[in-house]
């Protein structure tokens, strides 16, 4: 028995756990005007490119709400802007020293305390052109509903700002994330599938095809894997809706908050 | 007496040493069956003469065995085989000698690591040295320490520098007659850098060569504004040693702070160099410097490969050099003179090297405050794994990354044992890919490529059975024929391949050893 106990208090005692360093940062609310316009300019450079130049969304998340779902007090924003978030696009940021993430999270604070931006439009008479007129639910799913091809847009209220969705609907291709790109690929025997991107890599490429099929293929079973960059398989809805109708649906989508 | 009988013959069975003379690291070149220094022998060509696998049956490579870590962290460990044994580094802190029949760890040793520990980039290993008995490796925590080669007992520690200022230890030591040599990290904490030589039986500092100079020193003038005291200038890789003039010959890393080079005018040496020092001094004989006054971090850390050659219509003595910022350098390897140079990937900060070397910077090319688009990223044109020189087709082999970054300039505050970093960078999503290329030695031109749909991360190693084994963040392992660049062999392992492979004879076989993701993956031919 001895032993044992000698081994475990020497163990202790030779491999002291220093505490974690986890030193509770200042209030974001202490932030002067060069702060700002220091983490301003980081922003602009290191975020909007995936938040949108106004944190309202895009690739990533929209910033210009109140609460943020992954970082509720100033604590976990900063952390969420150091560590990023694991499984995700958002990426640790280790080259910024620890005042300069203050100061970005302090700047990404304001963007929430902006006014809510007014919505026109209604809409039930929204959720009406969604499912009716312009058959949205044949690529796009809400809470697992609907096609699989395009995004998924149970929470899109959340993700995208009112203008980034209305010229989402009248230009497709305006921003059109990476994730969704559109292949035509062609097998060395003749036959031909388009469809979205799942993933690739230097001797493979998945994808799901207009009829919702996965497939896959070795590239040196095909003859020719063409890219669609910038394309998108979503029609402009400028002439299928009026300007009202348009408003309409955008309301509709606002509503999109992950709740069912 | 019948225990002495037994011993007896089980020494007479097994009879592996396990105990590795300085003569044989020098000439591990006649003993391929073993993998006896970081990069197969001193002279970093990461080649093997063994020949059983070869172009004719790379296609029947099969898994003979794995071996699985517990931690989630990049495993970028290059194994060292000795007699029967592999020795490896498991990220954050192990060393595990593994059986070669079996696959089994036999011992495993941990070092405890504070909790505190000050790292930019992840938490990696990249291998341990041996000599004579003992095993040595680098911790996180800028301790080197001695392991029994038999038993995993700790035989000394050396604390190299104090972890709270930013210094740890990633590399893989090197062995050089009675010494063993260790480089550094923490270029991003504005520590001052070194490699320094410990005897290897007792873990006494023999040398140290310090990389950024002080007053009084020469090179101290190419450190503006006093920035010499934070320069970083760190050496996070292992080197080479050329016998023929008894150099040590290493790499260094970035000059601090990154991005932002308005507080540290000059040419800030010895960062972005590689240095030759005396083996038994540690006194620098030559430098030379790839980037001065570097502004996008690209640290000169990769693995010297000495060789022979003609340039310029004169047999030389080479050092092969594909840098980070995206030339291939082909130096005089005795007294560091700029010979040749070449872009290996799309570079858009310079319009070429002059006479002696030096970059011609284009002006508007720095890091800046609404940022500044410019190839190669901070990932560089390739990074610290490992090129290859294969003597069999005179071709030296690089995993060349093409990415371009937008850069942009921020300010710092030093705070001893904080990161330091004046800025940053941020990838172009689009335009970004990777490819394996085989060089010419003394021009640079490209013999053929093997393209890679994203960059890659690992290393590659080259054999006389006329192949080039290495693998891509995509998680394949990969053999391709070393004259032409033709793919001959293909596994897909699901774990992104961050390291460098090894080959060895296993009872008379010969095996190719890479990690992959969290695996450890042990080839053979069927």
């Amino acid at each position: 028995m001895k032993p044992v106990i000698f081994v475990l208090i020497l163990s202790m005692s030779a491999f002291p756990q220093e505490p974690e360093e986890q030193k509770p940062i200042e209030p974001l609310s202490k932030a002067t005007a060069d702060d700002l316009a220091k983490g301003k300019r980081i922003f602009a450079g290191h975020c909007a490119p995936c938040h949108g130049p106004a944190g309202n969304g895009g690739q990533g998340a929209n910033l210009a709400q109140p609460r943020l779902a992954r970082a509720p007090n100033d604590q976990s924003l900063f952390e969420v802007i150091k560590k990023g978030i694991p499984g995700t696009e958002m990426p640790t940021a280790w080259q910024m020293i620890d005042r300069e993430i203050w100061q970005t999270a302090a700047f990404v604070k304001t963007l929430g305390q902006l006014p809510p931006e007014i919505v026109p439009g209604n809409a039930s008479r929204g959720r009406a052109l969604y499912f009716g007129k312009g058959s949205c639910q044949a690529c796009h799913s809400i809470h697992a509903e609907g096609g699989k091809l395009g995004p998924e847009l149970s929470e899109i209220g959340i993700r995208r700002s009112a203008a980034h969705l209305r010229q989402s609907i009248l230009e497709p291709e305006a921003d059109f994330a990476e994730r969704f790109l559109f292949l035509r690929v062609v097998t060395r025997d003749g036959k031909s599938f388009t469809g979205v991107r799942l993933n690739e890599d230097t001797f493979s490429v998945q994808m799901m095809d207009t009829g919702e099929n996965i497939r896959a293929f070795w590239k040196h079973e095909l003859k020719q894997v063409e890219e669609m960059k910038g394309k998108s398989p979503m029609p402009s809805y400028k002439g299928t809706f009026t300007k009202d109708q348009i408003d309409d649906v955008v309301a509709f989508l606002v509503t999109l908050r992950g709740e069912k | 007496m019948r225990w002495a009988i037994a011993l007896a013959f089980a020494g007479a069975l097994a009879a592996p040493a396990q105990n590795v003379s300085w003569e044989r690291i020098l000439n591990s070149d006649k003993e391929p069956g073993n993998w006896l220094t970081y990069s197969g022998n001193l002279l970093g060509h990461r080649y093997s003469k063994l020949a059983q696998i070869n172009v004719s049956n790379a296609n029947r490579l099969r898994p003979a065995w794995i071996h699985q870590i517990g931690e989630a962290h990049k495993f970028e460990t290059s194994p060292i085989v000795v007699d029967g044994m592999m020795y490896i580094t498991e990220p954050p802190g192990m060393v595990v000698a593994l059986d070669l029949k079996t696959g089994r760890p036999v011992w495993t040793f941990k070092h405890p690591l504070p909790t505190d520990l000050r790292l930019c980039c992840g938490q990696p290993n990249r291998g341990v040295a041996v000599l004579g008995n003992l095993v040595y490796y680098g911790t996180l925590d800028a301790r080197l320490i001695a392991l029994d080669i038999k038993t995993g007992r700790k035989v000394w520690e050396v604390v190299m520098a104090e972890y709270k200022k930013g210094f740890s230890g990633t590399g893989a030591p090197l062995v050089v007659k009675d010494k063993v040599i260790s480089g550094i990290a923490g270029g991003e904490f504005g520590v001052r850098g070194f490699i320094a030589a410990y005897d290897a039986k007792t873990g006494k500092e023999a040398w140290r060569f310090w990389t950024v100079p002080v007053p009084g020193e020469p090179g101290v003038e190419t450190w503006g504004l006093e920035s010499w005291k934070t320069g970083a200038a760190t050496t996070w890789l292992t080197g080479a040693y050329d016998p023929e003039t008894n150099l040590v010959i290493w790499g260094t890393g970035n000059p601090g702070p990154d991005w932002n080079g308005d507080v540290r005018p000059g040419d800030n040496l010895y960062s972005d160099c590689v240095i030759a020092v005396d083996a038994d001094t540690g006194k620098l004989k030559w430098h030379f410097q790839f980037t001065p006054h570097d502004v996008w971090d690209w640290d000169a850390v990769q693995v010297p490969i000495l060789a022979e050659g003609v340039v310029h219509g004169q047999k030389r003595k080479l050092l092969l050099w594909a840098n980070r910022n995206g030339y291939y350098y082909v130096i005089d390897r005795v007294n560091g003179q700029f010979l040749h140079g070449k872009p290996f990937v799309k570079q858009t900060w310079s319009k070429g090297l002059d006479d002696k070397g030096r970059p011609i910077v284009i002006p508007g090319t720095a890091p800046s405050i609404d940022g500044t688009k410019v190839f190669p990223d901070i990932g560089g044109g390739t990074n610290w794994w490992s090129s290859s020189y294969s003597p069999q087709t005179n071709l030296y082999y690089v995993a060349a990354r093409e990415s371009g970054a937008i850069y942009y300039k921020g300010e710092a505050d030093f705070k001893e044992g904080s990161l330091f970093n004046a800025g940053g960078a941020r990838q172009i999503p689009d335009d970004r890919s990777g490819a394996i290329r085989a060089l010419e030695p003394s021009t640079g031109n490209l013999a053929w490529e093997f393209k890679l749909l994203r960059t890659p991360g690992a290393g590659i190693l080259t054999t006389a059975g006329g192949i080039a084994f290495t693998g891509t963040s995509e998680g394949d392992l990969i053999a391709l024929d070393a004259k032409n660049g033709k793919l001959l062999w293909r596994f897909r392992t699901g774990g992104s391949v961050n390291s460098n492979a090894v080959t060895y004879l296993h009872e008379g076989k010969q095996q190719i050893a890479m990690t992959a993701g969290k695996g450890l993956f042990i080839f053979e031919v069927e």
